[in-house]
């Protein structure tokens, strides 16, 4: 625990300084890493501690952008309301989300949260009154912090980090609580969870609703932030998989997994569109998939897991070295018995 | 004071009876053991107590309630703790989180929860296993910590599914001290078992099965001299 809160300081010193040091173009890569990390971490609640393996999120996230953007065109609600709206919404929504898949289990619920999500994005492109396949433009008559509507990238990039600091702090919070242990005995023996009285069906849908709430608030900021929506951007397959492959990446159910994913998926995305440009039209995508068979074969625990195996080889190696030490200097004083056992 | 009462329980799965109108009863801090031979429906039985599966026919009531077709988890909160024959301990945690999560069951409160984790994994010689990841540990120390946790949610009955399957005799030695330690703590102990040296000399009552059907209830001593067990045991 200690190591995780210095990890959080150093982390958040670099990210409050961040911005005085990199120029624009950085800055925007900055902020597209935390939103990217936002929705990891919010994935992770039900994808990683619960291990319940959605691959539907873009319809919360898309439920997110959606609602505050329709509440802001239609009927001039403040964006700050409709980010909290949209976040209740996709909570509420994933009711029948969680109804519908949790009767299957592994493999099979991950397909059938593809095939929600792909309805809910078909409603989306068909719906007139929600922009359609067109899209929704939010309008930039009002700008400032009031409206969260800005001309200027920085402040998108505090937007971008309080928000994930508040979704880190909520996840630390679940981690800590009996909710954590819960979810966690949900992945690892659902029946052995339901002897000691765990209701695994409500756990499984708390830990999907509170999942769909922050991954919503991420939806909103993203719309708030391009100021352009439609279905191909905020609900599509693509992006829930990537939602899932952040955490995957960095390390499933650890609370700052899904930040190392980001940095490393988001960096490998950017910098592949700058050095191949428009001939390089999915490359990021190629080394999206190697990566991604580098991890199953590997490091199934992810780069955390990587960090974490490294560090009990290397206790369990000085724990060995100072064993032997001992060993040794027992076995000096008398004659040289002990010695020969070791050989 | 009769704690657990099963009665005219069957269970069919489809066209396969299971159980057939099996009756039994465990008094308050009696150790009843359950055997029979193979496929003889000692597992079915038990997952019916414990809520794993609804009885087709009958019911079972724990302290006057009826508990036949609760859920498990209900069947948790009404008293009823079990372990399984593969020891099921949650690996990504430490031997303490494992108990932890059950004590839970009677306070969403970490702290106390870890407390009287700590007690329950004295009880069951694990104290000090507390940090270790669970995945880590023997075969052994894992059925124990089963039934460690398993104590956690402070059940007036333990039902305990093959708890010496597999165990060398003085693994067989230390499983029979616990549950005897859990009897003198009062609680009931309903044991399905194979090892048949480990369970008789600590039963206060044995239950035998047979193709689904009860065919003798007694003593251990009772028991062993039936002809009728005998026989289903070793054949005509």
């Amino acid at each position: 625990m200690n190591k995780n809160n210095i990890f959080a300081a150093l982390a958040l010193s670099v990210a409050l300084f961040l911005p005085f040091v990199v120029d624009a173009s950085y800055l925007n890569m900055a902020i597209l890493i935390l939103m990217a990390a936002q929705v990891g971490v919010s994935w992770n609640i039900v994808g990683g501690y619960a291990g319940q393996v959605s691959l539907g999120h873009a319809a919360f996230y898309g439920l997110g952008a959606y609602t505050s953007t329709l509440l802001l065109i239609k009927f001039g609600v403040n964006p700050w309301l409709g980010v909290l709206a949209g976040g209740a919404l996709a909570a509420l929504l994933s009711l029948g989300f969680g109804w519908s898949c949790f009767r299957l289990k592994g493999h099979y619920f991950a397909m059938a949260t593809i095939a929600v999500a792909e309805l809910v994005q078909i409603f989306f492109t068909e719906w007139e009154y929600g922009g359609a396949a067109v899209g929704l433009y939010v309008p930039m008559a009002n700008q400032g912090w009031l409206w969260m509507n800005f001309a200027t990238k920085l402040p998108y990039y505090w937007l971008a980090l309080g928000l994930l600091t508040l979704t880190l702090l909520a996840n630390w919070w679940i981690e800590h609580s009996y909710l954590g242990y819960y979810f966690r005995a949900i992945k690892d023996e659902p029946d052995a969870a339901r002897s000691v009285g765990v209701n695994i069906a409500r756990y499984k849908q708390i830990a999907l609703s509170v999942s769909a709430f922050f991954t919503a608030l991420g939806g909103s900021l993203y719309t708030q932030k391009e100021l352009y929506i439609d279905p191909n951007s905020v609900l599509s397959t693509a992006l829930s998989i990537k939602m899932a492959l952040v955490s995957i990446l960095g390390g499933v159910g650890t609370l700052f997994g899904p930040l190392v994913g980001a940095i490393v998926l988001t960096s490998i995305e950017e910098f592949t569109r700058i050095f191949f440009g428009g001939t390089g039209r999915g490359t990021d995508v190629i080394i999206y998939a190697s990566l991604i068979i580098v991890i199953a074969v590997f490091y199934p625990a992810g780069i955390m897991g990587w960090i974490r195996s490294f560090k009990a080889r290397r206790a369990a190696r000085q724990d060995g070295a100072r064993q032997l030490a001992a060993h040794a200097a027992s076995a000096e004083a008398p004659v040289q018995a002990p010695a020969k056992e070791m050989v | 004071m009769k704690l657990l009462e099963v009665k005219d329980v069957t269970k069919r799965f489809g066209g396969l009876t299971a159980n057939q109108d099996v009756s039994f009863s465990v008094d308050s801090g009696q150790v009843v053991g359950l055997i029979g031979p193979n496929g003889a429906g000692k597992t079915t039985m038990f997952n019916c107590v414990a809520g794993f599966f609804a009885p087709t026919l009958g019911s079972i009531v724990l302290g006057g309630r009826n508990i036949a077709g609760l859920p498990p988890e209900a069947c948790a909160k009404a008293g009823v703790a079990r372990t399984f024959q593969i020891a099921r301990t949650f690996t990504s945690m430490t031997a303490c989180e494992n108990v932890m999560t059950a004590a839970m069951l009677l306070k969403h409160n970490v702290g106390k929860a870890r407390h009287a984790a700590m007690q329950c994994l004295t009880f069951a010689n694990l104290a000090r296993f507390a940090d270790k990841p669970a995945g880590s540990m023997t075969i052994s120390e894992q059925r124990r910590l089963a039934v460690a946790r398993a104590l956690a949610i402070e059940p007036r009955i333990l039902l305990m599914d093959e708890v010496m399957a597999g165990l060398n005799p003085s693994e067989v030695r230390e499983a029979v001290e616990i549950v005897l330690k859990i009897k003198d703590k009062g609680i009931a102990c309903l044991i399905v078992e194979h090892v048949l040296e480990g369970i008789m000399p600590i039963a206060d009552k044995i239950v035998v099965l047979d193709r689904g059907v009860k065919i003798a209830e007694g003593t251990p001593a009772q028991v062993s001299n039936d002809p009728v067990v005998i026989t289903a045991y070793l054949g005509d």
